[in-house]
């Protein structure tokens, strides 16, 4: 058996070990990988967003296409760093406030259609569901079982009266969809996390000590 | 002298084998030629920011005589010279060419069918048309209406709470909890850990978060009770900062807030999960908060609290991850449920008129929804009714 002789890949399948001694317990290996991949991640971050955005959308723009408009928002980004002086801290909050305010008045109205009438386009039943009633897709027993699904659960998210009588019975259904739909998500999930850890078993038998030609 | 006569009679035959035509090569096959397409018309494309003019036509007859598709030529009158503009592949009759040069100037297009084995067929000619920008995107209406609907529920509610109106809110089985797990870290002397999400300050679930954030340290200020908030973003750092030191301040317990509770960790994803995993396994805490949006690394977090034995309480609208909050933590918070805990805990009028809001909301989408199958399933005219009703280009 040969070993690979690439100091990177040495020190990609050591780290990977050190990661996975946290399987026995707590230990100074652990805490080293651990350490050194919360703080390399910090530094390469600084770089990359300097690269793609203050590069990319202030400095090129303003230096060479000379579009000084954009000194307007770098100005009010600038008011963050009043944080460090305490009797002008409250100047931060302008920022936030307009980034809060302009992603809200996005979003309202892609949400509402996004979430609402493209999802009660979705549940409505109509006529064209009778030509083939037991297709899974288009069939009426689906269109069905999907409204009936989207008003249960929707009663179990109503907060305003207490879960009782028909509600109790409705919100009870609801959360059976709910849990069947949450367990659907859980095993497709983990499938794919136990992929990840395939991945990472063949870099190491693979490309680290050669045990997989 | 027969050497010579023989190279005579070999030359003459080598030049009559050349002046005699050879069998005639096969002349290369004529490539078809199929019908153009017809009935090409353009026009402005409607509800558009402008620069686009909307071509449709009827596709070639001969399509299945070996018509690959349509070219798209545009010229600025009605001589030329035409450039193409685009190309669509058969079956297809409609294009919007979204890169007309100027507003309001004259265009003029022809589109033929093109293939490989064919001629370019004859061209269908339209024109001219010119693009323009509308201020108005008619194939919104419904959503317009959906939005000053829900700001008007919004605003009676909201007003209503301000009023000193009673509005009922039902118990969250989660909600409950919060007070034993700060009662239960206060106890047993260790901190409790709070994680406002991956999601920066603009994202709903952060901020109800963030809120939630608010309710939680005015408790751990009250029974005096360690507090670590690692963030993933600048922001929300500076925001949960703000909110922790104000709730210690609402208390009038200002002096023990500690300034090292709040910190900025990293913006990577697995880097942040790898520094909260390092705090859950060395400090201990006895509470855990998963508040906001996840995304992959909400196992690993859960997994880890649920190791160290922490009792933990998840909240969450990220829909792939929900059901890993529920398998490894005590409670979950479920999608709105994340969003009626803050008003619930904060009962601020403002929270507490929206969550009705929403509410009403939701029964009234109900309503619709049976109304609108109703409709759909008395006729294909009330359905086609419906369908325009909902529909958004």
């Amino acid at each position: 058996m040969t070993m690979s002789t690439d100091p990177w890949v040495w020190l990609a399948a050591l780290l990977s070990l050190f990661i996975f001694s946290y399987l026995y317990k707590d230990n100074p290996l652990f805490k080293f990988a651990e350490h050194l991949f919360t703080g390399l991640s910090v530094g390469y971050l600084i770089v990359i967003y300097y690269n793609n955005i203050v590069r990319s959308y202030l400095l090129n723009p303003v230096l060479a296409d000379h579009r000084w408009v954009l000194l307007v928002p770098f100005a009010i980004g600038l008011l963050y760093l009043f944080r460090f002086i305490p009797k002008l801290s409250h100047l931060m909050l302008i920022p936030i406030a307009i980034t809060l305010g302009i992603w809200n008045g996005i979003a309202l109205p892609l949400t509402i259609e996004a979430d609402i009438i493209r999802q009660m386009q979705g549940t409505m039943i109509n006529t064209s569901m009778f030509r083939n009633p037991w297709d899974p897709y288009t069939g009426l027993a689906v269109g069905i079982l999907i409204a009936v699904g989207v008003i249960c659960t929707i009663t179990y998210f109503f907060f305003s009266r207490e879960h009782k009588g028909a509600l109790k019975v409705s919100a009870h259904i609801g959360i059976w969809f709910v849990m069947i739909g949450f367990g659907a998500s859980f095993g497709y999930t983990v499938m794919a996390r136990v992929s990840l850890l395939i991945g990472r078993l063949q870099f190491m038998f693979t490309e680290w000590i050669h045990l997989i030609k | 002298m027969r050497t010579i006569a023989l190279a005579g009679l070999v030359l003459l035959w080598t030049a009559w084998a050349a002046a005699i035509p050879g069998p005639a090569a096969a002349p290369p096959p004529q490539p078809a030629t199929v019908a153009p397409p017809s009935d090409l018309a353009a026009g402005d494309t409607p509800n558009d920011a402008g620069q686009s003019i909307s071509l449709t036509w009827r596709p070639s007859p001969d399509e299945a005589l070996g018509v690959e598709g349509y070219e798209i030529l545009r010229a600025e009158s009605a001589e030329g010279p035409y450039a193409k503009v685009g190309y669509v592949p058969s079956g297809f009759g409609s294009f919007d060419d979204q890169a007309v040069p100027r507003d309001g100037r004259d265009f003029f297009y022809r589109v033929r069918a093109v293939g490989a084995g064919i001629a370019p067929s004859e061209v269908a000619a339209a024109g001219p048309a010119r693009s323009s920008q509308q201020w108005y995107n008619a194939a919104r209406t419904n959503a317009l209406v959906g939005t000053l609907l829900f700001t008007l529920i919004v605003i009676y509610f909201i007003q209503g709470a301000r009023r000193g109106r009673h509005l009922f809110i039902r118990r969250i089985a989660g909600l409950a909890a919060v007070e034993e797990a700060v009662g239960r870290a206060t106890e047993m002397g260790k901190p409790i850990l709070f994680c406002p999400g991956m999601d920066p300050v603009t994202s709903i679930s952060t901020l109800a978060a963030l809120n939630i954030l608010g309710q939680v340290a005015k408790k751990a200020a009250e029974y005096d009770t360690p507090l670590v908030v690692p963030n993933r973003d600048p922001i929300v750092y500076t925001v949960a900062e703000a909110i922790v030191k104000e709730a210690y301040a609402e208390i009038g317990r200002p002096d023990a807030y500690n300034h090292d509770s709040v910190f900025y960790l990293t913006d990577s994803q697995m880097g942040y999960t790898s520094g909260v995993n390092g705090i859950m396994a060395r400090e201990r805490p006895a509470t855990n908060f998963f508040m906001g949006y996840f995304y992959a690394e909400s196992l690993v977090l859960a997994e880890t609290g649920a190791a160290t034995g922490a009792i933990q309480i998840a909240g969450t609208d990220s829909i792939t991850q929900l059901p890993f909050f529920i398998t490894a933590c005590d409670y979950t918070l479920m999608g709105e449920e994340l969003y009626a805990a803050s008003a619930y805990l904060g009962k601020q009028p403002m929270l507490i008129g929206t969550l009705k809001a929403q509410d009403w909301s939701k029964a009234l989408v109900g309503l619709l929804l049976v109304a609108g199958a109703a409709l759909a399933l008395s006729g294909p005219g009330l359905r086609q009714f419906v369908l325009r009703l909902l529909s958004i280009d």
